[in-house]
């Protein structure tokens, strides 16, 4: 089974790149250990969202309120409950799928920009909730100082979590792309009429593409908690939503480690343009107008080209 | 096998199909003909699901079909071709039909197994049979358009059909395309036993192959019969055929 996953290139590429990402904190100053450890789970979170939008051709417009719904489940859960801390990871993904189970019950029902347009409204109605609501969530101050297991306390042990979490949902959400499912997936992306009529029940299958993109999202919003301690409303505000999508679009969103290095991309972007100017946003607009002009098939894609002239789909 | 009685749809107010009827019996190859505009796709879409009709029933093995989402009516038995090419450009030639093939085998949620390896044999063998395996690997938008709507058939094949509907399955082919297509609808129809149902311009095609056609007219039925009786009869003459030199084909 995995060797009709991966080829021997693949394997030893992919052994190499986690050999040294497990080496690294060990020569790293503590910042680098803290920005890749957050990568780490951005990446996860674009890859959750590539998979309805890249892989599902689902007009995903606000994946962030299932990326926060699962940080905030998680800090909420730690904080209220009482009950040892690592049931949280495993109750806030959960959460999550359950918020694109029922959010999702509503905008399958539409098509395209009308899907987007709805889930915009809805997940909006989800922030607005969390902003709101003082007592319970912290309103917009969020929550602080959340504790988190002795093991994940360290930077280094975030590092290290979110890197074998990631690892693991990205190998996971891999092998849903290239499953019978992810293979009908692709076939609605590209033409759901035909889909529907060679007995697929379309609306099923983008609920189920929803709810396990939102699950990944989820445990990526854990991930967050992980490294930064702490939640605040503006993980599930709709401008996240669109910062996720340009990930996916610059890393390459029909490859399918695109998004993970789009993510790594605009994170360092933002961290290092972000010293000099607070107008870091004005870069990322420049880099997205070369980007639509020159690489349509994202980063990525243009070096699968160079390399591969013949031009692989996936990667 | 199929039996759609006075169907009936409306756009508007629109009549596109108005009362037309048309018996299909298993291991038939009906073709529909018609003028442009008579109703001939609006009618295949009535029966395999893409439209819910206004009025009228649609029987398939003695249950009546009309109105059933399009995926359910594939799941009892009917598939279908589009008029224009209606495939997944994205996906491999084996992929597309691979997809049809998972879809029949209730595979759609099977979110961990490598698709790679199922249903393999089963996709080739069909990719064989349509003659596209040597193209196989190809990224289907990458195809010449008569090799594109021959894996239109290739798909519906994928739900192992008992009725086959074929939406003009030569438009817009080259002569020795069409003739390529019209041998593989004769294998279809012969060793596979498939019952087709399809409708087509090329009225050389349709009287070489079909054994019962059914003439529409203004969304209607003129009347169904062998090509002998459609070819003597009055009515098909003055409103469709025109004379009696396209007659003798």
């Amino acid at each position: 089974m995995f060797n009709a996953l991966f080829d021997v290139k693949t394997t030893i590429t992919g052994m190499i790149l986690l050999a040294l990402l497990l080496l690294l904190p060990q020569f790293l100053p503590r910042f680098y250990v803290y920005l890749f450890a957050l990568i780490f789970a951005i990446a996860l979170l674009a890859t959750s969202l590539n998979l309805v939008l890249g892989f599902g051709g689902m007009y995903q417009f606000h994946h962030a309120v299932f990326y926060g719904f699962g940080a905030y489940a998680f800090a909420l859960f730690v904080t209220k409950s009482g009950l040892p801390l690592w049931i949280g990871y495993v109750i806030a993904p959960f959460c999550s799928a359950a918020l694109g189970l029922a959010l999702g019950l509503i905008t399958v029902r539409l098509h395209q920009l009308y899907f987007g347009m709805l889930q915009i409204s809805l997940g909006s109605l989800v922030w607005a909730i969390t902003y709101r609501w003082y007592s319970f969530t912290g309103g917009d101050d969020g929550i602080h100082g959340i504790p988190l297991p002795d093991l994940v306390g360290s930077s280094t042990g975030a590092y290290y979590f979110n890197l074998i979490v990631a690892a693991t949902c990205l190998l996971l959400t891999y092998m849903i792309v290239n499953s019978p499912f992810g293979r009908i997936f692709q076939g609605i992306r590209d033409n759901p009429e035909r889909c529907q009529a060679v007995g697929v029940n379309v609306q099923k299958q983008q609920l189920t593409g929803q709810v396990l993109a939102a699950f990944f999202a989820g445990v990526a919003g854990t991930l967050f908690v992980t490294v930064e301690g702490s939640v605040f409303p503006d993980l599930m505000f709709w401008t996240l939503s669109l910062e996720i999508l340009i990930m996916c679009l610059l890393g390459g969103w029909f490859i399918f480690l695109g998004p993970a290095l789009g993510a790594a991309i605009i994170i360092s972007l933002r961290t290092f343009a972000g010293i000099y100017t607070e107008y870091w946003t004005l870069i990322l607009g420049i880099v997205l107008m070369l980007l639509i002009f020159f690489l349509p098939e994202g980063v990525l894609g243009l070096f699968l080209k160079k390399a591969d002239p013949a031009a692989k789909r996936e990667g | 096998m199929l039996h759609v009685e006075s169907i009936v749809k409306s756009f508007d107010g629109f009549l596109a199909v108005n009362g037309a009827t048309l018996k299909v019996e298993k291991g038939d190859v009906v073709a529909v003909i018609g003028p442009n505009g008579a109703g001939k796709t609006t009618l295949f879409n009535l029966i395999s699901g893409q439209l819910p009709p206004t009025a009228g029933n649609i029987w398939f093995k003695d249950e009546n079909i009309a109105g059933l989402a399009s995926h359910r009516v594939c799941r009892k038995g009917i598939s279908r071709s589009y008029q224009v090419v209606n495939i997944f450009h994205r996906l491999t030639v084996f992929e597309n039909v691979q997809v049809a093939v998972l879809s029949h085998h209730q595979k759609t949620f099977n979110i961990f197994k490598p698709a790679k390896i199922m249903a393999v044999k089963e996709t080739r063998d069909i990719l064989d049979s349509v003659g596209l395996l040597d193209k196989a690997e190809m990224v289907s938008g990458a195809l010449s358009h008569g090799d594109q709507k021959v894996l239109e058939i290739g798909i519906a094949l994928g739900n192992r059909p008992e009725l086959l509907i074929l939406d003009e399955p030569t438009a817009g082919m080259s002569p020795e395309e069409t003739a390529v297509t019209l041998r593989l609808m004769q294998r279809l129809s012969g060793d596979m036993g498939l019952t087709i149902l399809f409708c087509e311009h090329d009225m050389g095609m349709v009287f070489s192959i079909a054994n019962q056609i059914m003439v529409m007219q203004h969304g209607g039925t003129i009347i169904q019969g062998s090509p002998d009786e459609v070819r003597s009869n009055q009515l098909v003459r003055e409103a469709y055929l025109g004379g009696a030199d396209e007659c003798s084909v």
